[in-house]
């Protein structure tokens, strides 16, 4: 029997074909720590290694500060200032607070190719699987002894195949697609899975929505899932990387757990109410209630790429936000801070009354954008809607194009919909 | 050796108004994400499932259990246990209570590494619902992959079943005990 995504990538880093079940100690291309976590994994390290102790390859490790940047606390402060000690005294490279969110940033630079392996801690780690890596999120103590040993234990995931059929155009789009899955699957309906994405409405997406659909394994507690590198994704690999990408695929007569096959119809704008990312209803639905809402936000390392920002502009036309509502937006890195600045798109969201933060996680860890306060209600490109996540008031999950439909209106619609 | 591998310890039950076991316990209800900024783990106890519906006393309950003789007590839940966020907190503010174990119907696969690195013995029995109640005395054994009830007398089965590289990781205390 053939081997699927996963076992593959394991594989040819293992040097050894491995299957569902067996465990591995598998060698990591990238490893890093986040402003969140970095600090205990110093810690961790020190203590359990010694202040003297060399990290295993500086190439190989780096620190992002995305979660709280820059830092709005002292102790956030602090432990970004713990990780930049660390890593001058390592010789290992920091992208500090102005440079957005880890996992983009390893896309952009090419550190995340098409069969790499890379750890951080940041739980949607697993969106490397956009470009058919195998990125997995870490907590502090996996991350440590990585940073000394370059591996990390592994046991092997069954592999899930999902077959999506139906039919994606405007105003719906990547977003409402996932949100489609997970509302199939449910929060614990891939729990400790591989999943592997087929179809055409996958094959032709782009790196953006490859993203989105990716980062959201983690709220059906996937491990990960990985979508087959396209043409446009392996040029995208080979021109950051400057190397020619080794693309990985499953095996024609892979060894699946279970092959699903789901028909998703004309997708239409989908939106999670809270406090569940599996409480998916379609926009259509619920746009009848008139929900008014106070906040919109764009961004987050599920919607903070410059596809994901232009729609909005496009939405929101020569409008105005309504009166009452705020929109803000994060973009994810400083590359795409960059193309909505140079490309002009910026200037419309300003003049649209958007407020356009710097790049980073944006409001999911309690970050640089604010929180909500008992009563308000935001509607979020970001990917949980849990109670309390994103402070007390109501979170719901859509597109960026419902996003901005949204705050045009002052309740949650989306284009052509009601 | 065999004696090295037990947890004892009294059930603490994670439930709803209706006696159900509470599925989707997220990392956001374990360990806030405002509290992240805390490396030191005798700080997190305090704040341990502080945004959980029902349990913001938690750390205070878990102080009047009668533990004495044992390891501590054990957390129950249902399914999915941790999901969400990686950080490493959300099981150190249960170790810092005296949190010797955790049973769940499934847990969240970030959750199950961290918990088992942190030396911390957790297992995934999915038909865990009405099988155990608050302060039963259990006993987990990592090695054998056993868990046990004492007043029921009940065998409860992990599945899938503890792996070989967890109880290495939890003979040694940790991952980062491990000798590697």
């Amino acid at each position: 029997m053939g081997q699927t995504l996963i076992e593959k990538i394991i594989a040819a880093k293992v040097d050894r074909e491995v299957a569902a079940g067996e465990v591995v100690w598998l060698p990591l291309d990238v490893m890093t720590a986040r402003d969140f976590g970095g600090a205990s994994v110093v810690k961790n390290f020190r203590q359990a290694y010694g202040a003297d102790a060399k990290v295993v390859d500086p190439q190989r490790i780096l620190f992002t500060f995305d979660c709280n940047a820059p830092a709005n606390t002292v102790g956030y402060a602090t432990n970004q200032m713990v990780c930049r000690e660390f890593a001058e005294a390592q010789g290992v490279r920091v992208f500090d607070v102005d440079a957005g969110i880890g996992s983009h940033i390893l896309i952009e630079q090419g550190l995340a190719r098409p069969g790499a392996t890379a750890i951080g801690t940041d739980s949607h780690y697993n969106i490397l699987g956009a470009v058919g890596a195998l990125g997995m999120g870490m907590g502090d103590v996996d991350v440590a002894f990585a940073f000394r040993n370059g591996k990390v234990w592994f046991e092997v995931p069954p592999t899930v195949r999902v077959n999506i059929e139906g039919r994606l155009a405007w105003p719906a789009t990547a977003k409402d697609l996932t949100l489609a899955i997970v509302r199939h699957f449910g929060t614990g309906g891939l729990l400790g899975r591989a999943i592997e994405f087929f179809g055409e409405i996958i094959d032709s997406m782009d790196i953006a929505g490859r993203i989105t659909l990716a980062s959201m394994a983690t709220e059906m507690s996937a491990v990960i899932a990985l979508i087959p590198p396209s043409e446009p994704v392996l040029d995208f690999a080979r021109e950051r990387s400057g190397i020619a990408p080794e693309p990985v695929f499953a095996d024609p007569d892979a060894g699946y757990e279970q092959e699903v096959t789901v028909d998703l119809g004309d997708i239409e704008p989908m939106v999670a109410a809270p406090y569940s990312p599996a409480n998916v209803g379609t926009v259509r639905e619920l746009a009848v209630e008139r929900i008014r809402i106070h906040t919109g936000f764009v961004g987050s390392c599920t919607n903070g790429r410059f596809e994901d920002f232009a729609p909005v502009v496009e939405v929101l036309g020569d409008s105005q936000i309504a009166e009452g509502v705020t929109l803000r937006v994060v973009p994810a890195t400083k590359e795409v801070y960059g193309e909505l600045l140079k490309s002009g798109l910026l200037a419309k969201l300003f003049d649209a009354g958007a407020l356009v933060s710097n790049q980073g996680c944006g409001g999911c860890a309690s970050g640089q954008i604010g929180i909500t306060g008992e009563g308000e209600v935001q509607v979020s490109t970001s990917n949980r809607n849990f109670k309390g996540k994103q402070g007390a008031g109501r979170t719901y999950l859509a597109s960026p194009v419902t996003v901005a439909a949204s705050v045009k209106a002052g309740y949650i619609t989306a284009p052509e919909v009601d | 050796m065999a004696g090295e591998t037990l947890t004892r310890g009294i059930a603490f039950v994670l439930a709803d108004d209706e006696g159900a076991l509470i599925d989707d316990i997220d990392t956001d209800m374990i360990f806030h994400n405002k509290w992240l900024h805390i490396t030191d783990a005798s700080e997190m106890g305090k704040y341990a499932l502080g945004n959980l519906e029902g349990y913001s006393d938690f750390p205070e309950r878990v102080a009047t259990l009668d533990v004495e003789g044992l390891d501590g007590f054990f957390l129950i839940a249902g399914a999915n246990f941790g999901a969400g966020s990686s950080r490493q907190q959300a099981v150190d503010c249960f170790k810092a209570l005296g949190c010797c174990g955790i049973l769940a119907a499934s847990v969240a696969p970030i959750y199950l590494r961290n918990t088992i690195n942190a030396g911390m013995p957790i297992a995934q029995i999915p038909d865990l619902p009405g099988k155990v109640q608050h302060g039963d005395p259990l006993t987990l054994d990592f090695s054998a992959g056993t868990v046990s009830n004492a007043r029921t007398s009940k065998a409860l089965k992990p599945n899938p079943p503890i792996s070989s590289v967890q109880v290495k990781i939890l003979g040694a205390g940790g991952l980062l005990k491990l000798a590697f």
